[in-house]
């Protein structure tokens, strides 16, 4: 029997604007990268978390929209733990790849660094997320040309019926260049949202 | 629930361009791994398995130019072509094309290669299979570290049992590249010998590459068949780059994985296990293995025959598993000696005919990440 999903939070992060459940949540006044956004967030917010800054850009991203997710969930701690990771984006860790190519692309001057390529993989910010939490579910990263609400719902619908979850933090993150955007929602089989295509597409566009 | 199968399968790797022809190999414990002096590479002698590209030239012709294409590409083509010639299932609407990779057409990214840095965008490497075989829905591709081969097994599996699909392709597949030679050399992860997994002398990982590929089908195959009965894939919660100490991830996977699947530890004949030869993930392994009763259960690791081939390694692990089921025979854990984990297990140290009936294929990767897929022989 196939289960209703419903969505209980969702986070768009981009152009330096959160948006928390369709209402603005934060907007710098500034302009700045992405680096320098990712550090005003995480002030804004009040974070605590000096890994933070450790972390490649398509972390910090992943970092901060499941952040502002799980902090607006009302999940107990104990459903936390248990929340399936299934993100999805385009440019995988490539941001991160191209500056370890820099380190080994002259052979007179080849420095490659573990902190750089120990980010060469898009799950790691899963990865941060779960350390951060005491996250133990189930994980998975997928990439698409574009962002796949439908195959997404596929997956979340098979971890429910699987009961391998009871909520999964689905999403979008992509850091490419100077271009990101984050979409991340959570799906369960009770919430205020519904959970398909039209719904999704509206809020991740913004419109 | 709906019940998934797997009906075909081909390897792609130094050892062979078929299933069997890697099997006979492991048969006989003949390795892929040898030593490299490539400059272009690594500026250190290094040992690898890498596939002869003039060989793999070879036997893309009756594909295509061999120019037109990147090494991964032609390992996954010819792989994938085995498999959909086997398969005898019909590519339709209702036909899924999965990829695993961890870093795709990487080598692209540097100026000097001939491709464009596109190709480096792993939807561009999806696109280039999925156009080559016709395939009509949109490509998925796992990128999920070192489990990303045997994640895709468990992807496939429970996209079918949604009823979304009624067939799904995988093909899996990596290359040995100076991007992650260079890596991992910098992490000082690389084993100055082939790697010797398990063993007390272990010092690291030997990187491979290797293309593999798998129908998996709701369509119960005439005759003996294999069926994935259970899968969990969990997260250590622990550290990025370093496995959990207490082996947490990836003993929730297999109780995950064991409780879907209704198996006990004793009613597992066989465990393909990760074993990189790090001293740490080896050591975790052991002990979340211990955790879950499987001490005694015959278990090897393929790397000592290939090397870490990443992307690809669960699923072409996985085939040799299958392989296993088929024949009845157990293959060796190439470079073991003498056990250097603190925790029993039972390491193949002979290829030897038992009964094999139900394994257990794992995988564990950075970022914290665990799978934990159950296989069953069904005799016909």
């Amino acid at each position: 029997m196939k289960k209703s999903t419903y969505i209980q939070t969702f986070c768009l992060i981009e152009n330096n604007t959160v948006v928390l459940n369709g209402k603005e949540l934060f907007a710098s006044k500034l302009s700045p990268s992405f680096s320098a956004f990712a550090k005003e967030l995480y002030r804004e917010l009040g974070f605590r978390y000096p890994k933070f800054f450790k972390m490649d850009h398509l972390s910090k991203l992943t970092f901060l929209a499941a952040e502002v997710l799980l902090q607006n969930s009302g999940l107990s701690e104990t459903d936390k733990k248990q929340i399936a990771i299934v993100l999805s984006n385009k440019s995988a860790s490539l941001d991160t790849d191209r500056k370890h190519q820099e380190t080994i692309q002259d052979p007179e001057n080849c420095y490659p660094s573990p902190s750089i390529f120990v980010y060469t993989l898009p799950n790691i910010g899963t990865g941060e997320v779960c350390i951060r939490h005491g996250i133990q579910g189930e994980n998975a990263f997928f990439v698409f040309s574009e962002f796949n609400p439908a195959f997404l719902k596929t997956y979340a619908t098979s971890l429910l019926q699987l009961q391998k979850a009871k909520h999964i933090l689905c999403g979008w993150v992509d850091v490419d260049k100077e271009a990101y955007k984050a979409f991340v929602y959570l799906v369960s089989e009770e919430g205020t949202f519904p959970n398909d295509d039209a719904f999704i597409n509206k809020n991740y566009t913004n419109n | 629930m709906q019940e998934v199968y797997i009906t075909a399968d081909a390897i792609v790797s130094p050892l062979g361009f078929s299933s069997e022809e890697n099997i006979r190999c492991i048969t006989e414990e003949q390795s892929a791994i040898t030593l490299h002096k490539n400059t272009a590479l690594l500026p250190s002698h290094f040992f690898a398995g890498i596939i002869d590209e003039a060989e793999l030239n070879m036997a893309f012709q009756s594909l295509g130019n061999p120019e037109g294409y990147t090494k991964l590409e032609k390992m996954m083509l010819l792989s994938l072509q085995k498999t959909i010639l086997d398969a005898t299932v019909e590519i339709s609407d209702k036909t899924a094309l999965l990829i695993s990779t961890t870093k795709g057409n990487i080598e692209t990214l540097d100026p000097k290669n001939p491709f464009s840095e596109e190709l480096a965008y792993l939807p561009a490497l999806a696109y280039r299979i999925k156009s080559f075989f016709g395939f009509a829905q949109e490509p998925i591709i796992v990128s999920n570290a070192c489990v990303s081969g045997i994640l895709a097994v468990a992807v496939a599996k429970q996209l079918l049992q949604t009823g979304c699909y009624e067939n799904v392709f995988i093909v899996a597949g990596d290359t040995v590249s100076k991007f992650t030679l260079s890596g991992f050399s910098a992490f000082q992860a690389i084993s100055d010998t082939p790697c010797k997994p398990y063993s007390k002398t272990r010092n690291g990982i030997t990187l491979g590459e290797a293309a593999a590929s798998v129908c998996v089908t709701t369509k119960k195959p005439n005759g003996n068949c294999i069926q994935i009965i259970g899968n969990g894939s969990c997260n250590d919660a622990n550290h990025i780059s370093g496995p959990s100490r207490t082996g947490e991830g990836l003993y929730r996977s297999i109780q995950s994985a064991m409780k879907e699947a209704e198996v006990g530890a004793t009613e597992i004949d066989f465990i393909s296990a990760h074993g990189t030869a790090t001293t740490f993930n080896d050591e975790m392994e052991a002990i979340a293995f211990n955790r879950a009763h499987l001490e005694t259960v015959p278990l090897h690791s393929v790397k000592g025959y290939y090397g870490h081939t990443l992307g690809a390694s669960g699923l072409l692990e996985a085939i040799v598993g299958f392989h296993s089921m088929k024949k009845n025979i157990l293959y060796t854990s190439l470079g073991m000696d003498e056990l250097g984990v603190s925790q029993p297990i039972n390491i193949i140290k002979e290829v030897s005919q038992q009964n094999v009936t139900t394994f257990l294929k794992t995988a564990s990767g950075f970022g914290g990440c665990n799978t934990a897929v159950i296989f069953r022989k069904i005799a016909h």
